[in-house]
């Protein structure tokens, strides 16, 4: 994103409510030009209705929205320089292709010579050439959904709004799709604002998330940042796959921490985490993050003198669960000093999952660098 | 039809090889069609009597047609049917979209209150047209269409709860999401109700008008009550021409009537497609 980018959205303590319930809470965020911008939350999470009010089909209760620098209060949704795809597509079944894309601009009151040609270029946009007669129960669920985005990508929206446009495809088509976004947002440069439920979906195509839980934004980031560096056990859980053990912090200075977790032992870390000592914690660790290994095959490690490798951390536990997936095992162990702990490995042999089996002793170890320490 | 069954077993939900369904099938349609076929075929009987068949004759439909007490009757009542079809498609219409679209207190009263024609026994509904037009001094002796237009309302009434019914129940099917995404587009409200609620109605309007039509047609009960004394409908001047004897004339005017109401029907499904009527329901 460059320096230069205006936000094209702003959002400014919106708060929505449905009688006594917030569905939204206290909102503010920014949403630059050129973005693929995405609101990442469970069901409930109020996304949604923060989409739908940026569309202008809610109003909010409390706040204000701008869109271009013009405060939307008051402007109907038809007036709005925004267009959406719905997560049922809602393309009109009684129309052929080329009325449905067409009919923002019939509405508009563009010509025909002109809405042709506009019609025609959107629908090659999104591959559906010489699809313009048929209708729509004559297609698939994922070429409605392409006639849906040509039929909003053809009014020249600021910004482009799609409630959970992957949801309704199976999972090979959605991966594609994914991927198509992507590249449609690049061609076209339009803003786009995503909301899903699906965080594979939102670290694919997002240039900045936002996860949202229970009308409030947990954490407004970048995909990466967002896996990596959670800032609270919300979006540490909901992003990904975590183990999150409670503790004590026992040491906290520049350059080096320590984490005292019941069940689980001392967890080093090598960077400081500026909490009070002594203070409750929680530590996230990703299960990928951690190498698995037999007790034995760590001789090489402990020539060194020492458990694990310089500034690892070091658990040993017995394997109690596993369920093989294809391109990884997943591990279930139980640690020695009781707490349970998930490990995935990658299996790049074929028989590598093999290589372990159910109450098999283990030792793990782990960077110093990895884990999270999360205050709340 | 045993013979051939055999060739390929029975599938078990294959009941349309089963001979007990298809001596049920049979058997409903010979109750539903044999009283309207036994008609039909001795609306061309030659005999006064109409009991025994004597030969083929057109002559029953000659003095049908020639039949002028009868031709005004039929010509009132399709006149009456086409006015109650038109008022009750629009009045149910919106009273349908009424009931689909807003939250409103009292609701399930309204709705109550809208299903009440077609609950009410129709000889009550007659004798309270009757009262009801009595009290207020309807004027009577009108010229025509005029004289039409106290039975065009009673037929009004009770038709158009059935159009309000069928247009809600298709509206059911609606996905709010194709109306915001007419707004979305640009839409405003009229042209989102032209675009796109209006054609999701339309089988259903379709079905509701037919209904409104037939129901108009042959009512006999209010119709009785509510017309004046030199008012006919169709069905009251067959009832009339009944109470002397049964003739073939009868049978004729009455087959004319069911070949006009299977045109009528079979051109509104070829208008709309028999499907999408099948689903407005």
């Amino acid at each position: 994103m460059p320096d230069t980018a205006q936000p094209i959205i702003q959002i400014r303590n919106v708060t929505k409510r449905f009688g006594k319930v917030a569905a939204v809470d206290n909102v503010s965020l920014d949403i630059l030009a050129g973005e693929f911008f995405c609101l990442l939350g469970p069901s409930g999470c109020g996304k949604t209705t923060l989409l739908r009010m940026i569309a202008g089909f809610e109003l909010p209760t409390e706040g204000q929205i701008l869109i271009d620098g013009q405060d939307m209060a008051g402007i109907p949704p038809n007036r709005r320089p925004v267009n959406m795809v719905f997560q049922s597509y809602a393309v009109f079944p009684h129309m052929s292709v080329a009325d449905n894309v067409g009919y923002g601009l019939k509405i508009a009151g563009v010509g025909r010579a002109e809405r042709d040609e506009r019609v025609r270029e959107a629908l090659s946009l999104v591959s559906l050439g010489g699809f313009e007669d048929r209708k729509p129960d004559q297609m698939s669920g994922g070429q409605r959904q392409r006639v849906a985005l040509a039929r909003s990508l053809v009014m020249r929206p600021k910004v482009l709004l799609l409630d959970e446009p992957l949801s309704a495809l199976d999972a090979k088509l959605r991966a594609q799709m994914q991927f198509e976004l992507s590249e449609l947002q690049d061609k076209v440069g339009i803003t786009f604002v995503t909301v899903t439920h699906d965080q594979d979906e939102a670290l694919s195509m997002a240039s900045r998330v936002a996860v949202m839980n229970k009308g409030e934004v947990a954490q407004l980031a970048p995909p990466s940042d967002l896996y990596e560096f959670p800032s609270n056990r919300f979006v540490a859980d909901f992003v990904g796959s975590v183990n999150i053990f409670e503790g004590k912090l026992i040491l906290d200075e520049p350059g080096r921490a320590a984490v005292d977790c019941p069940g689980m032992g001392k967890i080093f870390l090598n960077h400081g985490v500026t909490g009070p000592h002594g203070a409750d914690v929680w530590v996230a660790l990703r299960p990928e993050k951690i190498y698995l290994h037999v007790p034995g095959e760590g001789k090489a490690i402990r020539a060194a003198g020492q458990d694990a490798p310089e500034g690892y951390n070091l658990a040993r536990g017995q394997i109690k669960g596993m369920s093989y997936l294809g391109d990884i095992t997943l591990y279930e162990i139980k640690l020695d000093g009781g707490a349970m702990i998930r490990v995935s490995r990658p299996n790049l042999s074929r028989r590598d999952q093999e290589h372990f089996t159910w109450d098999d002793r283990v030792s793990m170890h782990w960077r110093a660098d990895s884990p999270v320490v999360l205050l709340n | 039809m045993a013979l051939l069954g055999r060739r390929r077993p029975v599938a078990p939900l294959e009941y349309t090889r089963k001979t007990w369904m298809r001596l049920w099938i049979a058997g409903v349609m010979l109750f539903l069609y044999a009283p309207l076929i036994v008609l039909m075929v001795f609306s061309f009987n030659d005999s006064k009597r109409n009991v025994v068949w004597k030969g083929f004759t057109l002559k029953y439909y000659e003095k049908a047609l020639n039949n002028e007490g009868l031709i005004e009757a039929l010509v009132n009542s399709l006149t009456i049917a086409a006015l109650a079809t038109v008022f009750s498609v629009i009045l149910g219409a919106m009273a349908g979209l009424m009931l689909w679209r807003f939250r409103f207190p009292f609701k399930g009263s309204v709705e109550g209150a809208l299903s009440l024609p077609i609950i009410v026994p129709e000889i009550c509904m007659g004798v309270a047209m009757l009262i009801f037009f009595a009290k207020i001094d309807w004027p009577v002796g009108l010229p025509w269409p005029l004289n039409l237009s106290a039975i065009t309302i009673a037929h009004i009434t009770f038709c158009f709860p059935f159009v309000a019914l069928v247009v809600r129940s298709r509206m059911a099917s609606f996905n709010r999401e194709q109306e915001e995404a007419a707004k979305d587009l640009g839409a405003g409200e009229w042209q989102t109700f032209r675009d796109v609620l209006l054609p999701h109605m339309k089988p259903g309007l379709v079905a509701g008008a037919l209904l409104a039509f037939t129901l108009s047609l042959d009512d006999f009960v209010i119709t009785f009550f509510t017309s004046g004394p030199d008012t006919v409908t169709f069905p009251v001047k067959v009832y009339s021409m009944v109470r002397f004897s049964v003739t073939p004339e009868v049978n004729a005017a009455s087959t004319i009537l069911i070949i006009l109401t299977i045109a009528l029907t079979a051109l509104a499904l070829k208008l709309q497609g028999v499907k999408a009527i099948a689903d407005a329901h």
